[in-house]
């Protein structure tokens, strides 16, 4: 054992050693209540914020609130110059476009999560997974412009006929693909929504089918499943929640995508027949196209109150997508 | 293993009465009555879930980082009751070192992965700072290894080295106690090896205390060995006394290995 | 059919649906960026970056001066606004908020606040900013910009954080090092390149955000630098010209297109490769 001259060189250093620690100790104590207090001041302001929006919005749309009241949700009456507004319209158009979007974007991203997760090469995963999550990366207004000059006329010409010589004969249904076709318009709108969902559906889809313990799936090939019957019976099933969180977070962006939509529904504030073909309007449309064109003061409040509705719906979406996403992260902790 | 008995007084420099602690209401150490002594090696040992490792954490109060755990009773270092609030746990962790199962290099270079902790508490200048870290990296018999590669990041290092980084990294503060929560259990044999002779010498600086599910290892290189089984500790003494004649019969079919 | 050839069929049929979904998404990537390169290169050229947006009906080519000019400008702006208050915020979050009530309802509300409409934001910073000052100005659109940057550091620097394990937190203060300084010298560093990479994507999220600025920066034909007054920037710039009647217009807004991707893609993959990179450290 080495007892040379370490371990004199400690015993000297030693009370040095306490003397100072005890000095820096309140310097430290200052610098932890500063630090705290700031970050702690920065979760506030992010937390106050989501307040501000909310006070900012039913302030400017007080007006339009105190004079149209209920009716306004009711009323598909927009009609600027004379001073009258009625949000139906814009609201049907958003819900609209956000359902056939999901009903289109659901299964692609079921499928390109399943291939991902069981069937594609391990070497290909991570580029392929790329590629996807970069359509979410490709601005809303690249996807518009792009949509209304290349996308649209080609959707009029080709899909457009083939919808209303197949769909459009159905009962029921059929009057859905009748009608115009310019490539403008809600389903046109809808379509486009669904490719700029899909990597977020997709991307959370991939995510919770990733979380399944190896073991239940292995046990189900044991079995003697197939790859699908494992995905299907015991994979979707077990990441049910996440899967209906992925969802959620899909229809939130959906409903609140702007550009893109601006420049493929047709803006058209009138409401023609319940044919997917034709123009109509959406929330973010409509205040994209009219609000800073607004002259009057209602008009304005009008056009606020359609935000505020808009933040309304997309926060009880988003919110419940948050909480489905948090139970399903319980549950796996739970279960690791 | 011989005691220092001959050339110096035992010395007890951690003292242990009635303590007992608490995750929210389970009851993990259950009146723990034990001391440490100064420049020697005390192990604990148990099956898992015993409280060695609670009892560990309870000498630097790293249990303080959640709030759902508290200790009762003393723990007196040096004579201090360590578990008082008015102690600055900051500069109870400075005469407390510790050292972890897994290697936690800081992500910096090896230097001032050592250089961070004697900054805490000691304004240095450089070359004393480079002697400290020279110093450290000598006891932590890693100096011949890093001497030429001081500037590269902590985390190149292979796992037996990152630990005898994180030992240079401890001891480089000058504690007097330096706790080891099972140093070795992630590395290999001969990793092990050299980890454990540097504890051997490091009893001639510090009294350590280690954690170790590994009995061999407890009979190699400690002085004074506590058995603990469900949160109680069952039997202290001596090492060769506890391995060679057990006073209780439940010590006995652990290390014998009829249990555990 | 008996019954384990048709299971063999049903899974052969589903997996095939799952390739040919894959092939969906790769093909309108494909196309998107194909008509954008193909649009945007033609559309280049040193006029491009040294003349300013024209007026309808110009004599000469005009280019995106302005516009490119304003853009940097309010992107720099609002990511050196919006990244700080971000990562405090992402401490609390993972240091010291994790059971507080303050923690859990901020984690939360910006969980939401990172997937809420951008227009909302834009309608907000009308309401609380433009409407007090009375006109649209480059320090609005900063602000609204900044609004956008904000969730999307505090959510990533949150995960990163949380990324780093415990053992290395409790190896820091078992030196003595009090909490602070743990944060900012261990944990903070530790996840440095995370970070980062949520920097680099806020920034590459802005760049590209049309709706925001519409009624808040505006745009502007001219060029003006003045924080003050409506600044020129690329996506309204896009947004205006790709909508107008006018060839030279449109021309500038695909070249305009090009650069835009051409600058968030790129910080995309860069994102990528720098935590990719760090991950295999």
């Amino acid at each position: 054992m080495a007892r040379t001259n370490p371990s004199r060189t400690l015993k000297a250093a030693m009370t040095n050693t306490e003397v100072s620690s005890f000095t820096d100790q309140t310097k430290h104590k200052l610098g932890e209540t500063v630090f705290f207090n700031l970050t702690r001041a920065a979760s506030l302001l992010t937390l106050l914020l989501l307040l501000a929006i909310i006070v900012s919005l039913i302030h400017g749309s007080w007006p339009a609130i105190q004079k149209f009241g209920f009716g306004f949700l009711l009323s598909g009456d927009w009609n600027p110059p004379l001073d009258t507004f009625g949000a139906l319209i814009p609201i049907y158009g958003t819900l609209v476009t956000s359902f056939i979007a999901l009903l289109i974007a659901v299964p692609i991203s079921f499928g390109i999560a399943l291939f991902l997760t069981e069937l594609s090469p391990p070497w290909l995963r991570t580029p392929l997974g790329t590629a996807i999550e970069l359509l979410a990366a490709i601005p809303s207004i690249v996807y518009g412009m792009w949509g209304l000059l290349y996308y649209a006329p080609l959707f009029a010409q080709y899909v457009q006929p083939t919808l209303n010589a197949t769909l459009g004969n159905l009962p029921l249904i059929g009057t859905l693909f009748t009608g115009p076709m310019m490539g403008i318009g809600i389903l046109s709108a809808s379509v486009i929504l669904a490719i700029m969902i899909i990597p977020f559906i997709a991307a959370i889809m991939r995510d919770v089918f990733a979380v399944t313990p190896p073991m239940l799936k292995e046990s189900a090939y044991g079995v003697g499943c197939t790859t699908w019957e494992v995905v299907w019976y015991v994979v979707l099933p077990h990441t049910k929640v996440g899967v209906i969180g992925g969802i959620m977070l899909g229809l939130g962006r959906a409903l609140g995508e702007t550009m893109a939509v601006t420049f493929l529904i047709g803006n058209m504030n009138t409401f023609n027949g319940f044919s997917l073909f034709l123009p109509g309007n959406s929330i973010a449309s409509a205040l994209a196209n009219e609000f800073a064109e607004a002259e009057s003061a209602l008009y304005t409040s009008a056009l606020l109150e359609l935000g505020l509705i808009l933040f309304a719906i997309t926060f009880i979406v988003l919110a419940l997508s948050k909480l489905l996403l948090l139970r399903l992260s319980r549950q796996a902790a739970i279960k690791l | 293993m011989i005691i220092n008995e001959q050339t110096e007084p035992l010395e007890a420099i951690i003292v242990a009465k009635n303590l007992d602690f608490f995750y929210g209401r389970n009851h993990a150490l259950k009146d723990i009555n034990l001391n440490v002594y100064h420049r020697h090696v005390t192990s604990f040992i148990g099956p898992s879930g015993c409280g060695k490792s609670t009892l560990l954490r309870t000498m630097n109060r790293m249990y303080n980082l959640y709030p759902e755990q508290r200790a009762t009773g003393e723990l007196l270092l040096e004579g201090h009751n360590i578990l008082d609030d008015s102690i600055d746990v900051n500069m109870l962790r400075a005469k407390v070192g510790m050292v972890f199962q897994k290697p936690t290099p800081f992500p910096m270079s090896i230097y001032e992965n050592i250089a961070f902790g004697v900054r805490l508490h000691e304004k240095l200048s450089k070359e004393q700072m480079n002697e400290r870290v020279e110093w450290a990296l000598k006891q932590a018999a890693l100096w011949d290894e890093t001497k030429d590669k001081l500037g590269q990041n902590g985390m190149n290092l292979s796992g037996g080295q990152q630990q005898r980084l994180c030992i240079a990294r401890a001891i480089a503060v000058k504690p007097k106690v330096l706790l080891l929560d099972e140093p070795t259990s992630a590395l290999d044999p001969i990793s092990t090896m050299h980890i454990e002779e540097l504890i051997a010498e490091l009893t001639t600086e510090f009294t350590i205390v280690i954690v170790t599910h590994n009995m061999q290892q407890a009979a190699r290189i400690s002085d004074y060995t506590a058995y603990m089984y469900m949160g109680e500790l069952v039997e202290f003494g001596l090492t060769d006394q506890i391995f060679i004649e057990p006073k209780e019969k439940q010590t006995m079919d652990y290390i014998t290995g009829r249990f555990g | 059919m008996d019954l384990h050839k048709k299971r063999k069929l049903v899974n052969k049929v589903a997996l095939s649906m799952s390739l040919l979904a894959m092939a969906f998404g790769l093909f309108w990537l494909a196309w998107v960026l194909a008509t954008t390169l193909k649009l945007g290169v033609t559309g280049l050229s040193w006029e491009l970056f040294s003349r300013m947006t024209p007026p309808p009906g110009a004599s000469e080519p005009g280019g995106l001066l302005n516009a490119i000019v304003g853009s940097l400008i309010m992107i720099s702006l609002a990511t050196a606004l919006g990244t700080p208050i971000g990562i405090l915020s992402g401490i609390y979050l993972a240091e010291y908020g994790r059971h507080t009530w303050l923690g859990q309802a901020t984690q939360f509300i910006n969980g939401i606040l990172l997937s809420a409409p951008s227009i909302i934001v834009g309608l907000f910073v009308y309401s609380a900013y433009v409407a007090q000052m009375g006109n649209f100005s480059g320090m609005a659109g900063v602000f609204a910009l900044a609004l956008i940057v904000l969730p999307v550091v505090v959510a990533t620097s949150e995960n990163m954080l949380r990324l780093v394990p415990d053992t290395m937190r409790e190896a820091a203060f078992a030196l003595g090092a009090p909490k602070h300084v743990t944060i900012l010298k261990v944990t903070l560093k530790a996840s440095m390149a995370g970070v980062v990479t949520g920097i680099l994507l806020a920034v590459a999220r802005i760049a590209g955000e049309t709706a925001p600025l519409l009624f808040t920066a505006l745009s502007n034909q001219f060029w003006s630098i003045n924080l003050n007054k409506p600044m020129a920037n690329l996506p309204v710039t896009i947004f205006k010209f790709a909508m107008s009647p006018f060839k030279d217009w449109q021309e500038i807004a695909w070249a305009g297109v090009f650069l835009i991707t051409l600058g968030i893609l790129g910080l995309n993959i860069l994102a990528r490769i720098f935590l990719g990179n760090k991950n295999k450290q």
